[in-house]
């Protein structure tokens, strides 16, 4: 059975491949080959899943060896794939999710002529995905990691005419850049540590190493799942990454790729859970990154970085949950699967409302659109249910226990921690029925553009429908199915292990605090947003809300420090280089240049001088030679 | 005195009536000496040559004759080695006279090779445009002809050439082999003049410029006379010291498990000043023929004045065979010394090193560019030698062969770029030939980037094998050294490919020649062994290492 787990990644890597290399000949039926290997993929998938379940819990952990990458003494590198419960749910999740949004995009990109292309980087990004979690060690986990990266970028400038979207895919590059040399001295830690990076013998071996190494290490590895999950403070580069097309959206920038960091700090558990300072510093980072990311979703207009916005708040809550240890690895991984259901469905909700909209993001300009797009309307209606964590649907399950959990930390982190995760409840609640009004309820905003087109909303074909109806049942069911007996638990618990921790405030209290913090939140946005016709212009609003428009500063923050910053360093290095560095080599040149002028001219050209060096030359290579003997 | 007395005089030991003891026939073995055999045989065949054949004829028999006994003694230094008299069955021949080991087949080996494909450059004739009808080679068309009289102009219309090089350059081959493998001290200096005098006749020989030629080879023989007479005293000394010639004896005498005492050497044996006056003038003979600061200052003169397929050959094979010779002495003779020996070549090492890189920073003429670039190299190979490990002689080995190959290369691209006046050494002409000959500048930078020691090139093999060995054996400071003097030759080597490819062509710029074969065979073998020495040395590391023991 573990002969199959190469054929996940080869179907991918396949498409990738023929796609990619396979030119203008299968533009007709590219679209098809590359979500046949996906859908090729999701099989074999559930094969293997089917296979585990009929196993015992402690024998669920399948290798496959395919050869030796890097035969040097002291230093190997297998490229082995590992496949055990973590590894299972990453991968339905990716080649389900996946499948479904190749099949969403052979409508959604009916009309571009670089369709197979595409689907080429598609297949890609999902073989590289399932690299990345099917690694046996940190080096083929890095081959993956800079995959999804590389397939990221190129998915984010797909559209490589428009400025912004270039300018966007060198951004989330250049960030991902700074968390990606975070994992390579993460693994050259580890490897001068442990004298390894293969999952089994680094985390078996934890307790060989100083809190201190492995509170760097762990450092480390939050840098880079900072990166890859738009987290504070690489946080920037997500909303831009929005230039992508729509699906790209939905798969990579919601659903998997840029939950690469939770899996990261849930695969190294051992190591955080060694280094408690470091996993402090993993809960204040996933806080303050779920509610930076709530703040900025509720004053975006364009519903695409509204969504952004929102993915990056609930990645913080996984990154919490991860965090608090033992407690939270299973809430984490199970938010983590709810959450790219929901918000699949609902970024591929929004790639609907703007294939009916002309391509319009601004959700001053929709408006009423419940009319028109019914089946979109539902779905999307659906997830939104599930992200605010109605009670019942996937999101309550899942971030329920997020919250619990972090109460469940105990002392005062607990509370600020519980505190800071039910406010996010609160806002998230806001920023979503604020999406859901402005789209869906109201009076229809849209005007005709300057080329005097008016958009027609109509609903989208099967293709794109299909999909957004399966995430819906997704996102109403997961949540139910994983947490109702505690199924996801027992089945993840071999591999991150279980802890109740003890929490100063009973599970049912957190509940219904939960629901209050939930109407309060609904009921504050209703208010604003559904009582009140929306303006279509947006008002000045406060100075938080402004700010909130800017990304919170992010980009003026990161170009007065790091951008200008970075030229004044550029800049003194420059002159340094130019008056000391290049002063001194010059001189040397030229002092050197003097001495072999001057050397030269005992090469006189008469045999009698010559022989005068020579005699000169034995006379002191005797006497020196007695001297050695003397002293 | 009675007539009785003087009589007695020279008949008492006949009066005694002893028997007169047989001398021993010596045991040669011939087998084990084929390959310096082969190659005086084949040179002895060369006079008969020149003696019987006719002129029109000889060019062909001696290169015929040459090539074959340089391929046949090769072929009998591989069976040598393939036999295991390299490592297993390394032993010392000839009365004690000659070792055969491990070093000496590896750099008779290299000696060999090196004297083929400096054979293809000595008979290639198609550079010069053919005179009165005849081709002409690099060398003089009558030696004993005076530069400009009658005569020359004569022998040079009547087409003559000196084939005697052929047999000259096979007599030096020959003293070559047998100096790295001499084993006792008359045995290496029989060897050193006998590959020495056949050198300076070949300097001499210069078709063009043939005072210059002249005044470097009068120069070269003064100055290698004196320094021969410097070894020779070294070698009375060390004789005076130890009672014997044989390098195992002196070596037994140096760490004391000798120590009967000859009679007739009553009042000098085991006297050490007399051990380190002569040793360190045995090793100053030496380290004029590697071109060592200040032993050096022959090298550019002569580099340049001999035509430059001697120049190319002498580079190559002189250094390889001296520093065999040099290694055995300090490895085998002296290691009981090595603490007085080491830190005096440290110094020379260090300013070799600096030395040859810093003058050769303002050389205008490639050919003394490179002979600076061979001192500065003696200097890199010296590091090696001191290290006095196994590791060090083996990167000795390796760097003398890779070494060997990229100079006669370098050398043989010098003879392709000509002018009116024969080859343009001016650097200066050398501007732009990127442009107009990029494939020969591209061959010229290879060979300037291996001398430089960059990756991927036989040079950087070598010099990282020689700096490691150093380091290893204690002479960190001298890889510091090193590495600093290296950077300083990267400027000159640089300098040279900037010089090819981005200046603008002269408009009165030299020519490219377009060569026989036989150039060519000797550039692309060249090219071929820096590149594969350069990206895949470790079989040639390997053979080197098996190589490194010599034999006691």
């Amino acid at each position: 059975m573990e002969n199959l787990i190469a054929l996940l990644v080869a179907a991918p890597l396949l498409g990738a491949v023929v796609l990619l290399c396979g030119g203008r000949r299968l533009d007709a039926v590219g679209h098809w080959i590359g979500t046949a290997l996906s859908s090729a993929s999701f099989v074999i998938g559930v094969v293997l899943f089917t296979d585990l379940l009929g196993k015992n819990a402690e024998h669920r952990t399948l290798m496959q060896h395919l050869w030796t990458w890097v035969p040097v003494e002291g230093f190997q590198a297998d490229v082995t794939f590992r496949l055990d419960q973590l590894s299972m749910t990453f991968v339905l999740l990716i080649t389900g999710v996946g499948s479904l949004i190749h099949l969403y995009s052979v409508g959604y990109m009916e009309h571009d002529e670089r369709r197979r292309r595409f689907f080429g980087y598609l297949n890609l990004f999902l073989a590289a995905m399932l690299i990345l979690v099917l690694a046996d060690n940190y080096l083929l986990l890095y081959v993956g990691w800079e995959g999804v990266g590389l397939a990221s970028y190129l998915l984010i400038g797909f559209w490589q005419h428009k400025p912004s979207a270039a300018t966007a895919a060198k951004k989330a590059f250049l960030v991902n850049r700074v968390g990606d040399m975070g994992l390579s001295i993460a693994i050259m830690l580890m490897f001068t540590t442990f004298g390894t990076f293969a999952f089994g013998p680094v985390l078996s071996h934890v307790g060989d190493a100083s809190e201190g190494k492995l509170t760097g290490i762990a450092l480390m590895l939050l840098l880079a799942a900072c990166g890859k999950s738009a987290q504070v403070p690489l946080q920037s580069w997500l909303g831009d990454a929005m230039e992508g097309p729509t699906p790209v959206s939905a798969l990579i920038h919601a659903a998997t790729m840029v939950t690469a960091g939770v899996y990261l700090i849930v695969r190294s558990g051992a190591i955080f859970n060694a280094a408690p300072d470091a996993q402090l510093v993993v809960t204040v980072v996933g806080a303050v990154t779920l509610l930076f990311g709530a703040i900025v979703g509720c004053a975006k207009d364009d519903i695409k970085k509204a969504l952004a916005g929102s993915t990056m708040s609930q990645i913080g809550y996984m990154v919490l949950a991860a965090g608090l240890g033992p407690i939270g690895y299973v809430f984490a991984i199970m938010h983590l699967v709810t959450h790219g259901f929901f918000k699949a469905g609902l970024f591929l909700g929004a790639g609907s409302v703007m294939h009916g909209m002309n391509d319009e993001v601004d959700m001053r300009k929709y408006g009423g659109l419940r009319k028109y797009m019914p089946v979109t309307f539902i779905t999307f209606g659906l997830g939104y249910l599930a992200i605010i964590g109605f009670p019942g649907l996937s999101g309550f399950f899942s971030k329920d226990k997020i919250i619990e959990a972090a109460f469940a930390k105990g002392g005062t982190e607990g509370w600020i921690l519980g505190g800071a995760a039910l406010l996010g409840a609160a806002i998230t609640a806001f920023y979503m029925t604020r999406v859901m009004l402005m789209t869906f309820f109201g009076e229809k905003r849209w005007q005709p553009d300057e080329n005097g087109h008016e958009p027609h909303p109509h609903e989208s074909p099967r293709t794109m429908t299909i999909p957004m109806i399966v995430l819906a049942f997704g996102s109403v069911f997961a949540g139910g199915i994983f947490g109702i007996g505690d199924r996801f638990l027992h089945w993840l618990e071999p591999i991150t292990g279980h802890e109740e921790g003890n929490s100063p405030v009973s599970a049912l209290t957190v509940t219904l605090a939960t629901m209050v913090v939930l109407v309060v939140g609904v009921g504050i946005a209703w208010a604003q947003y559904g009582r009140r016709p929306v303006p279509a212009v947006a008002p000045r609003g406060s100075l938080l809300t402004r700010a909130a428009r800017r990304d919170l500063l992010q980009d003026d923050f990161n170009h007065v420090v790091l951008v200008r910053g970075g030229e004044h360093l550029t800049r003194s290095l420059v002159y340094v280089d130019h008056t000391l560095v290049d002063g001194v080599v010059n001189g040397t040149a030229a002092s050197m240049g003097g001495l072999s002028g001057r050397l030269r001219k005992l090469q006189n050209g008469y045999a009698r001088s010559y022989a005068v060096s020579m005699f000169g030359g034995a006379a002191i290579l005797v006497a020196a030679t007695l001297l050695m003997r003397a002293v | 005195m009675s007539a009785t007395a003087v009589h007695s005089l020279w008949t008492t030991a006949a009066g005694a009536a002893d028997p007169i003891a047989k001398i021993p026939a010596p045991k040669i073995e011939y087998a084990q000496l084929s390959p310096t055999l082969i190659i005086l045989g084949a040179a002895l065949i060369g006079v008969l040559v020149e003696a019987f054949v006719p002129r029109k004829s000889r060019y062909y028999a001696q290169v015929f004759v040459s090539a074959v006994a340089l391929c046949a003694a090769f072929a009998a230094v591989v069976a040598l080695a393939a036999d295991g008299y390299g490592t297993t069955k390394a032993h010392i021949a000839a009365m004690g006279a000659i070792a055969v080991d491990g070093p000496a087949l590896f750099l008779q080996g290299v000696i060999l090779l090196s004297g083929l494909v400096g054979l293809f450059t000595f008979a290639e004739r198609r550079l010069d445009p053919e005179a009165h009808g005849n081709r002409v080679d690099s060398f003089a068309a009558q030696g004993a002809s005076v530069p400009g009289s009658d005569s020359e102009k004569a022998a040079v219309k009547a087409g003559f050439t000196t084939t005697e090089v052929f047999p000259l350059l096979l007599f030096a081959v020959a003293g070559m082999l047998v100096f790295p493998s001499a084993n006792d001290l008359l045995t290496l200096f029989v060897a050193l003049e006998v590959f020495s005098l056949p050198l300076y006749l070949l300097c001499a020989l210069a078709r063009r410029k043939r005072l210059l030629s002249q005044e470097a080879a009068v120069k070269y023989f003064l100055l290698g006379a004196f320094a021969s007479a410097f070894t020779l005293f070294g070698i009375a000394l060390l004789y005076g010291y130890s009672g014997s010639m044989s390098y195992a004896t002196i070596a037994q005498v140096v760490d004391g498990s000798i120590t009967n005492i000859n009679p007739a050497l009553a009042d000098t044996m085991g006297n050490d000043a007399l051990l380190l006056i002569g040793g360190a003038m045995i090793v100053m003979g030496l380290l004029f023929k590697v071109g060592a600061v200040p032993f050096h200052m022959w090298t550019p003169d002569v580099y340049q004045g001999a035509p430059t397929p001697v120049t190319g050959f002498m580079a190559a094979a002189t250094k390889v065979a001296a520093f065999g010779a040099l290694l055995r002495l300090l490895y085998v003779v002296l290691p009981g010394l090595r603490w007085d020996w080491r830190p005096v070549m440290w110094g020379v090492a260090i300013i070799t090193m600096l030395g040859g890189a810093i003058v050769a920073i303002t050389q205008t003429d490639i050919k003394r560019l490179l002979a600076y670039s061979s001192i500065a190299h003696a200097g890199f190979i010296l590091a090696g030698v001191i290290a006095t490990t196994r590791d060090g002689v083996s990167s000795v080995l390796f760097y003398l062969g890779a070494y060997s190959f990229v100079t006669i290369g370098a050398f043989a691209v010098v003879t392709l770029v000509r002018d009116a006046g024969g080859e343009a050494t001016h650097l200066s002409k050398w501007a732009g030939l990127g442009r107009r000959s990029p494939l020969v500048a591209a061959v010229f930078a290879v060979f300037l980037l291996s001398f430089a020691g960059i990756p991927l090139t036989a040079g950087f093999a070598g010099k990282f094998a020689v700096f490691k060995a150093a380091a290893a054996g204690g002479a960190a400071p001298l890889v510091v050294v090193g590495v600093l003097s290296s950077a300083i030759a990267a400027f000159f080597y640089i300098r040279v490919i900037v010089l090819m490819f981005f200046s603008e062509p002269r408009p009165d710029g030299p020519t490219v020649a377009v060569p026989s074969p036989l150039t060519m065979a000797t550039i692309g073998v060249a090219v071929a062994a820096t590149l594969v020495l350069g990206v895949a040395p470790q079989y040639f590391l390997d053979l080197a290492n098996q190589a490194g023991v010599f034999v006691r």
